[in-house]
């Protein structure tokens, strides 16, 4: 029986008073290559169940043929908004299951990035969240910022996306002089006239409002069985950032909050992100102060055979970026898995969906923010 | 790799139901039909002139984003580079677009989905395959589920290389696309002119 049989086959089932709306793959709003087929009962949506799959483009399989640090350029590709964030996750794992040591300048600069990216990966979110509301403007604020940001990448990593940057045991090479400057004027900017900007604009707007308050509540109970992760989980009210409790890299050296807010609806969520970029600016100005002088690349054995199994994670914007390696003693990786967070967050999406309004699933999908490259990896 | 499984990518996608197979696997890209074509002169040539003139300056693209690629097109569309300039205006239907930007990897799931979307399309259509993965399947050619350029799936006029191409790769791309569009419908009557000058020339040597 053909896809198309089958469909007609369940629109039979269904009947005259549901309604069966096909979302994407090429929608305005989903940011990216999903398909939603969703049952629709007058403006209610009775199951919605995603597609995903469609940019599939093997990661995994990939890398098994290629060796450890080769790996580290497709890593920037997964989750495209994250990309330091991505390379650090395998770069960690790496070194620790090759027992690899890291200069300790290399790690602050790698801490630096790495919050400068989660910065840019919520200017986006904000965005677009605005964008499947409605309103167009404050996405191109958003882009103003992450123009500045991609000018402070490009004068480190020399590219503005995918910078391939962090590499086993530091970093390609150090920062430029004066750059701190730079970055300091940009989080003064972000700050203190950016984010209020964003209040004034959109937050306070009553139709934000209206459209985000009490919407797509995720209680605390249904986020831990999904295993939502990030930002998702933190606006349901759990208090857990891999940053603060397993820390990893040098991040028990700072002293920052994590935000946390107990309504579970898309505007808490929306306001996790927003407070986050805060938090992460408060990261980096502490990382400048304590940065000390020296190598920013340590010693790498020209083969590297490790063997064993190990896993490791860290905090990506979107949540636990997870990285399993097993190497058999080979130059290559006998198995890359990557857990990507927008994968378990996306599964969440039939939960939150059920009982919604029709309109209300772009935002639903919005507030989950799934980037498609680390969903389909 | 062995050739095969690079061929599959290829041959399933002929398999696909298709309603026009003429086109498959060819590199070149059909030209916009002109009025030329009706009536060759000198007031058509003016007339196509300001077709070529109101195509060329309100490009509506469509809004399709595969894969990272579609961020650097959205930094395109944004504040910095302002698509706008060049009357290109994002569109979420393909009835009414002009321009299709493929920015990203094609899969094997994905290609029906690009092909049907290309073809919902009204004419005159453009493609521009953005990026390294539309172009040839980039860092990705190796895998068992990418096609290797969106080329064996729709005719594309533009590549725009890069991984992915900075914004000012991408409007170069487009000032491109501009230009072929500026020339449609006017090269048939200079090649006349100049098959007659040589069929003349043949004559004389005769």
């Amino acid at each position: 029986m053909s896809e198309i049989e089958a469909r007609r086959l369940k629109a039979e089932e269904v009947g005259h008073e549901k309604l069966i709306l096909n979302l994407g793959p090429q929608h305005p709003s989903t940011h990216g290559v999903l398909r939603v087929i969703t049952t629709l009962e007058g403006e209610r949506i009775t199951e919605a169940e995603p597609d995903i799959g469609f940019l599939h483009r093997n990661f995994e399989k990939i890398v098994e043929g290629w060796t450890w640090s080769q790996v580290i350029p497709l890593t920037d590709r997964n989750d495209y908004l994250a990309n330091i964030n991505n390379e650090h996750a395998y770069v960690l794992a790496v070194e620790k299951l090759a027992g690899i040591e890291v200069p300790e300048r290399a790690e602050y600069i790698r801490v630096i990035m790495s919050e400068l990216n989660r910065i840019a990966s919520h200017l986006l979110t904000f965005g677009t969240f605005a964008m499947d509301m409605g309103a167009f403007t404050p996405f191109l604020y958003g882009f103003r910022e992450r123009e500045l940001l991609y000018d402070i990448f490009e004068k480190v990593t020399g590219a503005r996306m995918m910078h391939n940057y962090v590499r086993l045991s530091g970093v390609r090479n150090d920062l430029p002089d004066g750059w701190d400057k730079e970055v300091l004027e940009f989080l003064d900017r972000l700050e203190n006239d950016v984010i209020p900007d964003y209040y004034d604009l959109l937050i306070k707007n009553p139709i934000f409002e209206a459209r985000s308050l009490g919407v797509g509540v995720l209680t605390k109970e249904d986020a831990i069985a999904y295993g939502a992760a990030g930002p998702i989980l933190r606006g349901s009210g759990i208090d857990w950032d891999l940053r603060r409790d397993m820390p990893y890299s040098i991040y028990d050296r700072f002293d920052f909050e994590v935000i946390t807010r107990e309504e579970g609806d898309h505007y808490a969520r929306f306001m996790v992100r927003m407070d986050e970029m805060i938090e992460s600016a408060k990261i980096i100005r502490q990382a400048f102060e304590q940065m000390p002088e020296g190598p920013v690349m340590g010693k790498v054995p020209r083969v590297l055979k490790p063997e064993g199994d190990i896993y490791s994670a860290v905090e990506g914007p979107r949540g636990e970026i997870g990285v399993y390696l097993v190497g058999d003693g080979n130059f290559k990786p006998y198995r890359v898995k990557w857990r990507a967070p927008s994968f378990s967050n996306l599964s969440i999406l039939p939960l939150m969906a059920k009982g919604q309004f029709v309109a209300d699933i772009v935002l639903t999908i919005g507030t989950l923010d799934p980037i498609f490259g680390e969903v389909d990896r | 790799m062995d050739v095969s499984k690079k061929l599959r990518g290829t041959v399933r996608i002929q398999e696909a139901p298709m309603t026009d197979v003429k086109v498959m696997g060819s590199q070149e890209s059909e030209i916009a039909p002109g009025v030329w074509q009706h009536a060759p002169g000198v007031v058509t040539t003016s007339l196509q002139t300001a077709l070529n003139w109101g195509r060329q300056n309100s490009m509506w693209y469509l809004t399709f984003g595969l894969a990272c690629c579609a961020i650097e097109m959205m930094a395109t569309g944004g504040s910095r580079y302002d698509f706008d300039r060049f009357g290109m205006v994002p569109w979420p239907s393909p009835r009414q677009a002009d321009l299709m930007i493929v920015s990203g990897t094609v899969t094997e799931k994905m290609a029906p989905r690009v092909r049907t979307l290309w073809e919902q399309m009204a004419e005159p259509r453009y493609v521009i395959a953005m990026g390294a993965c539309a172009t040839n399947g980039g860092p990705y050619h190796q895998g068992y589920n990418v096609v290797d350029g969106v080329d064996k799936v729709i005719p594309v006029d533009v590549y725009v290389p890069g991984c992915p191409p900075r914004p000012e790769a991408l409007l170069y791309g487009v000032v491109q696309l501009q230009r072929k569009i500026n020339v449609a419908g006017k090269q048939e009557p200079e090649k006349q002119k100049q098959e007659k000058v040589e069929s003349e020339a043949v004559k004389e040597d005769v």
